[in-house]
């Protein structure tokens, strides 16, 4: 590890020190940075532009729910099954997914997410619908209870958003993780080449809704909530924006971008309850315009210009 | 090594190529020549699984190969390289190298011994090459998947000439790898090979050997419509 990541990391734990009261916040900032992380597999590294990736995320937060619903609250297991439910359902719909490209694949994401959503609404008996899933209670980790300060939440999630970080590390920098690379630029050519695109478009599929879910399973552990928001496409389309203001195809652009998305969402709201949404919009559009790769682009661009 | 019988093959509802039937052994290198539009391409294209395979058949040691997806045929040693080349922009040489390499003799130093300038250029992005390193590039990726037979589509198109002179020395020194050589540079590639096709219409018009091709100016002209040192 660079020291510059190293110092990264090391950062991560000032919340605890500097800014106690904000470990509530830290700790969904870990999780929506691990989502965005996700994301970032499939769209940044293998060019899957999807528009419903809340569909794992929810999977991932209402398993974590009901198992602790059902006297199942041990969160480790809970972490776990969630992320397996949801590389399941990740492992049967990317069947669908890897065989469509540009528009048709975003309203296919589209299309899945909403589905998803619906049916989780109308299964009221079972998620409770628009009440959200009663009952959530997560046992202590490890024999740590989850305090109202969050100090536990934050520890749980940025320990597990590491760990799965450096998964995601591992496999961008492994053979596979060029190959994808090389399909995203083109995936007609690969093939040509002797690499199976479509099978290693599902594999990446799969492994970043494990770790979507297992992002959801932290927010539904870390609150005792579980909403129909977090399947919504809200949450898919927030997801994305985090992503592309970070730096898609950057290992740290989902991280970045979710610290800085989470933060100012947390201040313009303070601001300006009511139209907050109206300053992430000209957040984004600045981005985009002024930064077309996202945050870390627009700072490497700067770090490379003295040479 | 390769048999094709009588394949006929095109795309959608489309024929391209009828009756083609071709026997390649393990080392032997064919040149296809011809106008253009005629399937010389095509040919190429239906070898690796991007074409509708409407009649006959294609083996590889025997066994065939008709229904393999092109990633199972690439895997079983044949390796192109498409006219248009299609390097990958944004990664750099070194990585469109390794992206699918396979074991086997050809590895990053055999192939930068053969083509020096990747070497140089090895972290620079492909986008950043020119016409003859990227052709260069996509030459070297197909080798280093370890190849059997190297199926060549136009890799001299719009070249300058010392680049193609560049290029041609270094297909020669593959000696010993089977290969199939689309070109309209009808007299580099009959010298780069010991067997030539002249495909028009979607069918073999002439086959022969190439050194024999070569002297018959009167054959070439008429079907590959040259005086043979100017493509088009």
């Amino acid at each position: 590890m660079r020291p510059l990541e190293a110092a990264f990391w090391a950062a991560t734990l000032l919340p605890f020190v500097v800014t106690p009261s904000y470990l509530a916040l830290a700790s969904q900032v870990a999780i929506t940075a691990l989502f965005a992380l996700s994301l970032d597999l499939i769209l940044g590294y293998a060019g899957i532009v999807s528009l419903g990736h809340a569909a794992y995320f929810g999977f991932g937060a209402y398993t974590a729910g009901l198992l602790s619903k059902h006297d199942f609250g041990e969160p480790l297991t809970g972490l776990v099954l969630a992320a397996i439910a949801a590389g399941l359902l990740g492992y049967v719909t990317s069947h669908l997914i890897v065989r469509f490209r540009h528009l048709a694949l975003i309203m296919l994401t589209l299309g899945l997410g909403l589905l998803l959503a619906e049916a989780a609404n109308s299964a009221s008996w079972l998620t409770g619908g628009a009440d959200g899933l009663q009952g959530v209670k997560t046992a202590p980790l490890l024999g740590f209870k989850f305090d109202l300060y969050g100090r536990t939440a934050y520890a749980y999630s940025l320990a597990v958003l590491f760990l799965l970080f450096l998964v995601a590390r591992r496999i961008i920098h492994s053979p596979f993780g060029l190959a994808l690379r090389g399909i995203r630029e083109n995936a007609r050519r690969m093939p040509a080449i002797g690499a199976p695109s479509l099978a290693h478009l599902r594999k990446v599929y799969t492994i970043a809704a494990v770790m979507a879910g297992a992002a959801g399973a932290l927010l539904t552990q870390t609150t005792s909530t579980v909403s129909l928001e977090v399947l919504s496409f809200g949450r898919s389309a927030d997801v994305l924006v985090i992503l592309i203001l970070g730096g898609a195809g950057r290992l740290y652009g989902g991280i970045v971008g979710a610290i800085i998305y989470m933060v100012a969402r947390d201040q313009f709201a303070s601001m300006n309850p009511q139209y907050w949404y109206f300053w992430v919009g000209l957040l984004l559009v600045a981005v985009v315009l002024f930064l077309p790769n996202g945050v870390l682009g627009g700072l490497s661009a700067l770090y490379k210009r003295p040479e | 090594m390769l048999e094709l019988r009588e394949v006929r093959a095109g795309y959608g509802d489309a024929v391209v190529l009828d009756g083609i039937s071709l026997a390649l052994p393990e080392g032997g290198t064919l040149a296809l020549l011809g106008r253009n539009g005629v399937g010389k391409s095509t040919l190429l294209l239906t070898l690796m699984g991007y074409t509708r395979l409407r009649k006959g058949d294609l083996l590889w040691n025997g066994k065939s190969i008709a229904r393999l997806a092109p990633h199972r045929r690439a895997r079983l040693g044949i390796g192109w390289v498409a006219q248009e080349r299609e390097i990958f922009p944004s990664l750099t040489v070194q990585e469109n190298l390794t992206v699918a390499a396979q074991p086997g003799p050809w590895d990053l130093p055999q192939v930068f011994q053969l083509f020096p300038r990747l070497a140089e250029r090895r972290a620079n992005k492909g986008h950043q090459l020119s016409g003859g390193e990227q052709q260069m590039l996509a030459i070297a990726r197909a080798l280093m998947t370890n190849p059997r037979l190297l199926l060549l589509d136009e890799p001299l198109e719009g070249l300058a000439p010392i680049i193609v002179e560049e290029l041609a020395q270094a297909l020669r020194h593959l000696a010993g790898m089977a290969m199939i050589l689309v070109e309209q540079h009808a007299e580099i590639a009959l010298s780069l090979t010991e067997q030539a096709l002249v495909i028009e219409r979607g069918r073999i018009a002439h086959r022969g050997a190439s050194r024999e091709l070569a002297a018959d100016e009167r054959l070439l002209e008429r079907y590959v419509g040259v005086s043979a040192t100017q493509s088009g």
